[in-house]
């Protein structure tokens, strides 16, 4: 248990001049879970992609069981029984569970041909040892995004994988998800694998994992064993100083006569939006709580126009309002910050500044000519205000790191100045500083008198900022609870759960 | 280290630059080896303008069409049905302002229907544009009865073609005009940006208020009025409409924007490397005349090129 089965030495790394690791020293034992963290962009995953060999180092070494190993791609890396779960997916929706997992390693029989037999008879073994249930046949886009993840991890495993590193693994799961994941986990580290794991969630390193190493600004700061790190002493580490604003309910006035905004009735759309109905006031920031598959992304989509709505109305400001399209939304003042960034809150090829200004280019320019100087002005305010980390404006946002990449998703919106923001998982891949501060942000968004909607698995995110908090379960809302009268998480976890 | 120095180097994105350097290279070896042959003098080179002035112009519209990630391939067809069009309408007695109309509304036209069975049927554009480059080319060989449909103004002739303004022919004040409004809004409209940004990611962009089917729209509108353009310059200058015009110019006009730095991946492009990309396969062409290769061998030649042009530009992707 003792033995040092992987020893990255002074690592540098620098991205176009610009330093991203600056002696970097990990090591991690055999048959642990090691905890890498640190804030957005602080470079875990490029020490990561410098482990597997996606980016090359500049200077340092890296060990491996005793022997000094360079890799020049990921596939190289396997080899040696070095996998990577990246932050973002890289299966093939149109193919089964078991095609992804053998991908390019298909086992074959006579003439080559892929023996389908024996790839889902070891898919079906591999999953079973994960101790859970989907079935190697299934198209990959039919199941959910969760077990996405479990099929990464089976592709990791059906390659003799002795360091499995996963990074931030639970920002797509649900709460249950998370535990299937954690018992994954465990079950891995007593089969002797060893597993470097990424996260912004404090309450799941102390859950699954051995130690913690803490990256700030490309240096590492601090390696300590989980029993003896506190919390606080942990979040300090990572921001660099004790927390300004932390994640904790503040109560806001709430205005006598303040009026409906938003309001949705027994609207209906697709399969998962049954019979939604709520109403969302000027300055309020409500919360919309449920399981994943419950029904809720669904339902800002079908508000904002992305989605069909086949029964139902939306009513804007007190009249009723036939929305088509997001663009039709957007003239109603309505902004979404979607629940994938990379597939429809970016254009990831473009920079900073083209996919901030994208919602509100028509503000930006004058007969059609977008005024640059006017546009930079403003993107370089937020940037600031977000406290997003790149180099410049200019740079193409597929290089930020995931957490930053968020932020700017938040900041289009922001841009626009929209006066109903509805936010799907706003935060999710941001670390635990800037959460604070985008809660902050949200609350003067409302106090201004807008309104916010927003939609997260995280409840103490949600708890924090939310005046009331609406449950959905099933398609349906089945009940709006004021914050004020809720004691804890687990009083709306128990909410959201359907009962059998 | 020499890790470092690859760092910096790479401060130096050169594969942006690629076709410049490439082109600045090619001019210097022409102008050496074929001194003798006149490469170098404003009459050649006023001839190479002549030349790729049509390629240059279907090409700033196909510049959006490509990085809205559609494709047109109907353009030498488009150009060869308005030219007929233009040429008939003059032989009609109608006038050339009538013509004229005729000719572009030609082209939008048939970009209209491209536009409208792409976003609207939801048929992929290659195969819509496939279609219609047969269905375009059929039409002006049926409406000319297969033979040239001569021209007489004198005013079409020089306005469209032959004529020339101080000693610079018309045809690169066409070419001019076209590259620096198709420049312009390309990098300054808000167009532009919602081109580039459909073609990039259409799902981000139609989360940001993008009508993305009225962009494509409007692009395959533009691009069948610009290949209209094109056929009335031909015509112009030839002093005839002919089915026969622009064929195989849909892939010179490809080539051209491939070669400038576009992406056929969607998300990027430039109408400035399109017009180097067209002039620069212009003057190859030229040169390989001079040096006296015959057209298989510049379609060889070509070929290559294309392929060397895309090879090295591709690499960007994958780091
Ligand atoms: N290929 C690249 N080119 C230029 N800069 C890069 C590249 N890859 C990463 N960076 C920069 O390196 C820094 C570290 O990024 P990295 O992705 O490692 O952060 P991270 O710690 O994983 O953050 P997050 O928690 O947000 O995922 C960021 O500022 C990012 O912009
Ligand atoms: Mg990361």
């Amino acid at each position: 248990m003792n033995h040092t089965i992987l020893r990255m030495k002074e690592i540098e790394k620098a991205f176009n001049g610009i330093t991203v690791l600056d002696k970097v020293n990990f090591e991690v034992k055999t048959g642990e879970v090691h905890a890498l963290m640190g804030g957005n962009g602080a470079g875990k995953s490029t020490l990561m992609k410098i482990l597997t060999g996606v980016y090359q180092l500049d200077e340092g070494s890296i060990e491996i069981d005793g022997e000094y190993q360079q890799f020049s791609n990921p596939s190289d890396a396997e080899k040696v029984g070095v996998s990577m779960i990246f932050q973002e997916f890289s299966l093939i929706p149109k193919l089964t569970v078991a095609q992804n997992i053998y991908l390019h390693y298909e086992p074959r029989k006579a003439f080559g041909m892929i023996n389908d037999k024996k790839m889902v008879s070891d898919s079906r073994k591999i999953i079973a040892d994960m101790g859970i249930s989907i079935s190697p046949n299934d198209l990959v886009e039919n199941i959910s995004l969760g077990y996405w993840q479990m099929t990464e991890i089976a592709k990791a495993l059906s390659k003799n994988t002795k360091i499995l590193i996963m990074d931030e693994p639970t920002s797509t799961l649900t709460k249950s998800e998370t535990k299937t994941l954690f018992s994954i986990i465990r079950r891995l580290k007593e089969s002797g694998i060893t597993i470097i794991y990424i996260s912004h969630r404090m309450d799941e390193i102390f859950e699954v994992c051995d130690r913690i190493t803490v990256l700030r600004n490309g240096t590492n700061v601090i390696t300590a064993s989980c029993a003896d790190i506190t919390m606080e002493a942990l979040i300090n580490n990572i921001v660099g100083g004790s927390m300004g604003q932390s994640l904790k309910w503040i109560e806001r006035p709430i205005k006598e006569n303040r009026k409906p905004i938003l309001e949705v009735k027994h609207l209906q759309s697709g399969s998962r939006v049954k019979d939604v109905s709520f109403t969302l006031y000027e300055g309020e920031i409500l919360g919309m709580a449920g399981l994943m598959g419950s029904g809720r992304s669904e339902t800002v989509r079908a508000v904002f126009g992305v989605d069909a709505i086949s029964g139902g109305e939306v009513h804007v400001r007190g009249s009723k309002k036939l929305i088509f399209s997001p663009k039709e939304a957007i003239q109603e003042g309505l902004g979404l910050v979607p629940e994938d960034r990379r597939s429809q809150g970016l254009v990831l090829e473009h920079s900073v500044k083209e996919n901030t200004i994208l919602p509100s280019l028509g503000a930006l320019s004058r007969r059609q000519i977008i005024q640059n100087s006017q546009a930079d002005e403003k993107v370089e305010a937020l940037v600031k205000k977000l406290k997003v980390k790149t180099d410049d404006i200019h740079k193409t946002v597929s290089l930020l790191s995931g957490g930053n990449q968020q932020k700017l998703v938040l900041a289009k919106w922001l841009l626009n100045d929209t006066d109903i923001l509805i936010l799907d998982e706003p935060t999710s891949g941001v670390d635990i500083g800037a959460k604070a501060e985008i809660v902050e942000i949200i609350r003067e968004i409302a106090d201004s008198g807008k309104a916010v909607l927003v939609v997260s698995s995280e409840m103490t995110e949600l708890l924090a900022m939310s005046d009331r908090i609406l449950i959905m379960k099933d398609g349906e809302i089945t009940s709006s609870i004021d914050r004020k009268e809720i004691k804890g998480e687990e009083e709306v976890e128990r909410a959201i759960q359907v009962e059998k | 280290m020499p890790s470092k120095l690859k760092n910096s180097l790479s401060l130096f994105d050169w594969r942006q630059y690629i076709v410049y350097i490439a082109f600045v290279l090619v001019l210097i070896y022409f102008s050496i080896t074929l001194a003798e042959e006149g490469f170098m003098t404003t009459g050649n080179i006023l001839n190479i303008a002549r030349q790729t002035a049509m390629i240059s112009i279907m090409g700033v519209a196909m510049t959006f069409v490509i990085a809205s990630k559609e494709i047109d391939l109907s353009v030498g067809s488009i150009a060869a049905l308005s030219a007929i069009t233009t040429a008939l309408t003059m032989q009609q007695g109608l006038g050339m302002i009538t013509a004229i109309i005729v000719g572009l509304a030609t082209g939008l036209a048939v970009g209209f229907v491209n536009g409208y069975l792409v976003t609207k049927v939801a048929i992929p554009s290659f195969l819509v544009t496939l279609a219609m480059m047969m269905i375009a080319r059929g039409v002006a060989m049926w409406l000319s009865g297969t033979a040239p449909v001569p021209i007489l103004s004198e005013n079409y002739i020089f306005l469209f073609g032959s004529g020339s303004v101080l000693g610079v022919p018309i045809l690169l004040f066409w070419t001019l005009l076209i590259a620096i409004i198709g420049y312009i809004v390309m990098r300054k409209s808000v167009f532009g940006r919602q081109t580039l940004a459909t073609g990039g990611n259409e799902t981000a962009a139609t989360f940001s208020g993008i009508n993305t089917n009225r962009i494509k729209m409007t692009v395959f509108m533009a691009s069948g009025m610009m290949a209209g353009l094109a056929g009335m310059l031909y015509a112009g200058r030839l002093q005839a409409g002919r089915f026969t015009f622009g064929e195989g110019d849909e892939l010179s006009v490809i080539a051209a924007v491939i070669l400038g730095g576009t992406s056929l991946f969607g998300g990027v492009g430039t109408v400035v490397g399109t017009v180097i990309g067209s002039v620069m396969i212009g003057t190859i062409n030229n040169a390989l005349i001079l040096q006296g290769l015959d057209v298989s061998q510049q379609m060889v030649v070509q070929g290559a090129i294309i392929i060397l042009a895309v090879a090295f530009g591709s690499k960007k992707r994958k780091s």
